[in-house]
């Protein structure tokens, strides 16, 4: 699962990482690697763990044991905090400052030049469409603004690592459009991206590689797409007919390993999606039912996401 | 950490200060309460008496620089914690440590600069300064002092801030009443005396009597210390319990 590559081209590097909360485990011994400019998503179900190893990346809390490196240097440290960039899960920016004013404190709270500090957060503030709108006290924006804003202050420094807690949990479409968009051309510059999500279509779209992690342990780092490979049992095949039925009938059919109702879809899981789509085409015929709908269905982020971290039955249930 | 790297965090020390003037000092509110309040208090005991502006202006002094320096810090941390703001802080380049200098510098400065108002009507109404230095001297160290205190009441992880500046409160009042403020030192019985010695408000405000009033009672360079050693314990004690409780606040 984890690929040994030259210490060099790590951006993360974590060993044995251990977090516990008052004699409670939270993150358990975690090892993986981030190589340099990856976009790499962490996922897991609430309470995994997640943003726990975030905090300890980023030097806001130590770990109990084990260690971590951002390119070499010590998470914490500063100088690895200076090469960082962090949306927390749960922040905000100052409300009784403007957007400009939390920006320029940023800018010095990393040391950088005035000017610079200047041009970028224009440029930023431009990207995430608040720049009409950057005198005004953050106090006045919008949820989805303020978390636009806290991610210019996460790119103001122009940080070589991004982390992101959860960013685009509870925004519209358009915001978390255009945050993915910007992440994406970020990683293609080269940056390296750490990325949280619940958000398995996200973590999809945007990952070479995710690390799934389940009550503080880790059960799978891979590529999303050879994620979908190892869960080879959860083909499946969705229909809709036009007529009611008994659920019973169609768990009779050929190759069907288990059937759920899932609003006026039935799926069919097996392990032949094609052979399965023609006998349902074959029973529906003969049972003289309106076909509504067909789809064959290969396992999708979500589906691995689920079997490896054993909860479909509190799913779909 | 090597001298580049200190300064640099003294540097970021000073920007955390600057925030915390911007955001939590400069509201009209907190600036005339600064004032207002040891102004009314210090008028509740001395109205009626035949006091002069001479023996008053020590301990006003000294109780508008106490309660300046301690009306904001305390609420800086839990403040921080329930609107969100810390973690950000945290995950910047800067030490627990810089967070905790920087609001302490913010207190400091809005110590000094709020003290400055009653000494220089004080100037206006006819006193004088004798030893300009030594007065100088004891403001900086007493300000800081009392900014570390502050930030002591602050070390438990709440978010909670109400608790806090009662907390705070509780250890203030009495703090004023026994600090040779209303009754000058010499005049204490000995007990008095002895309760007098735990407050690092007597030394300053028994400074501030030599430099005003040329009445002090304790030598000068024992008041010096002692506000130093206050303002060296309070400052090592906050920023060791607080670089303790601040990763709990996120
Ligand atoms: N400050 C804290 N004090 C005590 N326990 C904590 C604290 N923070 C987290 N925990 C515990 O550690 C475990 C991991 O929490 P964490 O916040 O890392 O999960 P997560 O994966 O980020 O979850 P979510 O998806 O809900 O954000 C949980 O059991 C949680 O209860
Ligand atoms: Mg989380």
């Amino acid at each position: 699962m984890l690929k040994p590559r030259p210490a060099a081209n790590n951006a993360i590097e974590v060993t044995n990482l251990t977090k516990y909360y008052n004699g409670n485990i939270a993150v358990d011994g975690i090892s993986f690697a981030v190589t340099k400019g990856s976009f790499f998503g962490f996922l897991g179900p609430n309470g995994a763990g997640k943003t726990t190893t975030v905090r300890m990346l980023t030097g806001v809390i130590q770990p109990n044991k084990g260690k971590a490196l951002l390119s070499g240097l010590p998470a914490g440290s500063i100088e690895a905090k200076q090469i960082s960039g962090v949306v927390p899960e749960m922040a905000n920016p100052y409300i009784d400052i403007s957007a400009w004013h939390n920006l320029m404190l940023m800018a010095e709270l990393y040391g950088m030049p005035g000017n610079m500090a200047k041009e970028r957060a224009g440029y930023w503030l431009h990207e995430m469409g608040l720049f009409p709108r950057k005198d005004n006290l953050v106090k006045e924006y919008s949820k989805g603004m303020k978390q636009r804003l806290i991610l210019c202050m996460a790119l103001l420094p122009d940080p070589q690592i991004l982390f992101l807690d959860e960013p685009t949990s509870g925004l519209d479409v358009q915001s978390s459009r255009l945050i993915k968009d910007i992440l994406r051309s970020l990683n293609a510059k080269g940056k390296t991206i750490f990325l949280t999500t619940h958000d398995m279509d996200e973590a999809n779209q945007l990952c070479d590689y995710v690390a799934i992690i389940n009550k503080g342990s880790l059960v799978a780092v891979d590529a999303p797409e050879k994620l979908k490979a190892t869960t080879d049992s959860r083909h499946s095949v969705e229909v809709s007919f036009g007529n009611p039925i008994e659920l019973d009938s169609l768990e009779k059919l050929a190759g069907v390993r288990e059937v759920k109702k899932q609003g006026d879809k039935y799926r069919l899981y097996t392990n032949n999606s094609g052979q399965l789509a023609i006998s349902l085409a074959k029973y529906s015929e003969s049972n003289g039912l309106t076909l509504v709908s067909l789809n064959t269905l290969i396992p999708s982020l979500e589906d691995a996401f689920v079997a490896l971290t054993d909860k479909e039955e509190t799913d779909n249930g | 950490m090597d001298k580049k790297a200190l300064f640099q965090q003294v540097k970021r020390a000073l920007v955390i200060a600057k925030k915390d003037i911007r955001i939590y000092y400069l509201k009209g509110p907190v600036v005339i309460f600064g004032i207002l309040f040891p102004l009314f208090l210090f008028l509740s005991f001395a109205v009626g008496r035949n006091l002069g502006i001479e023996f008053m202006m020590p301990g006003f002094l000294g109780m508008v620089l106490f309660f300046t320096a301690t009306a904001i810090s305390p609420a800086v941390a839990p403040m921080e914690t329930q609107l969100k703001t810390l973690e950000r802080l945290m995950s910047c380049p800067v030490t627990l440590p810089t967070i905790i200098l920087g609001d302490v510098l913010a207190s400091f400065a809005f110590g000094i600069v709020i003290s400055l108002i009653p000494l220089m009507v004080g100037l206006g109404l006819g006193i004088s300064i004798y030893q300009p230095v030594v007065l100088g001297l004891g403001m900086i160290l007493a300000a800081f002092c009392f900014s570390a205190l502050g930030l002591l009441f602050s070390v438990a992880p709440t978010s909670n801030t109400s608790t806090i500046m009662m907390l705070s409160s509780m250890v203030k009042f009495p703090v004023v009443f026994i600090s040779g403020i209303f009754i000058p030192l010499t005049n204490l019985p000995d007990w008095g005396k002895a309760i007098a010695f735990i407050s690092p408000l007597t030394y300053f405000t028994d400074l501030a009597r030599h430099c005003l009033q040329t009445s002090g009672h304790l030598p000068v360079w024992v008041d010096l210390g002692a506000l130093l050693t206050f303002a060296a314990v309070f400052l090592i004690l906050a920023l060791k319990l607080h670089q303790k409780t601040m990763p709990r606040r996120v």
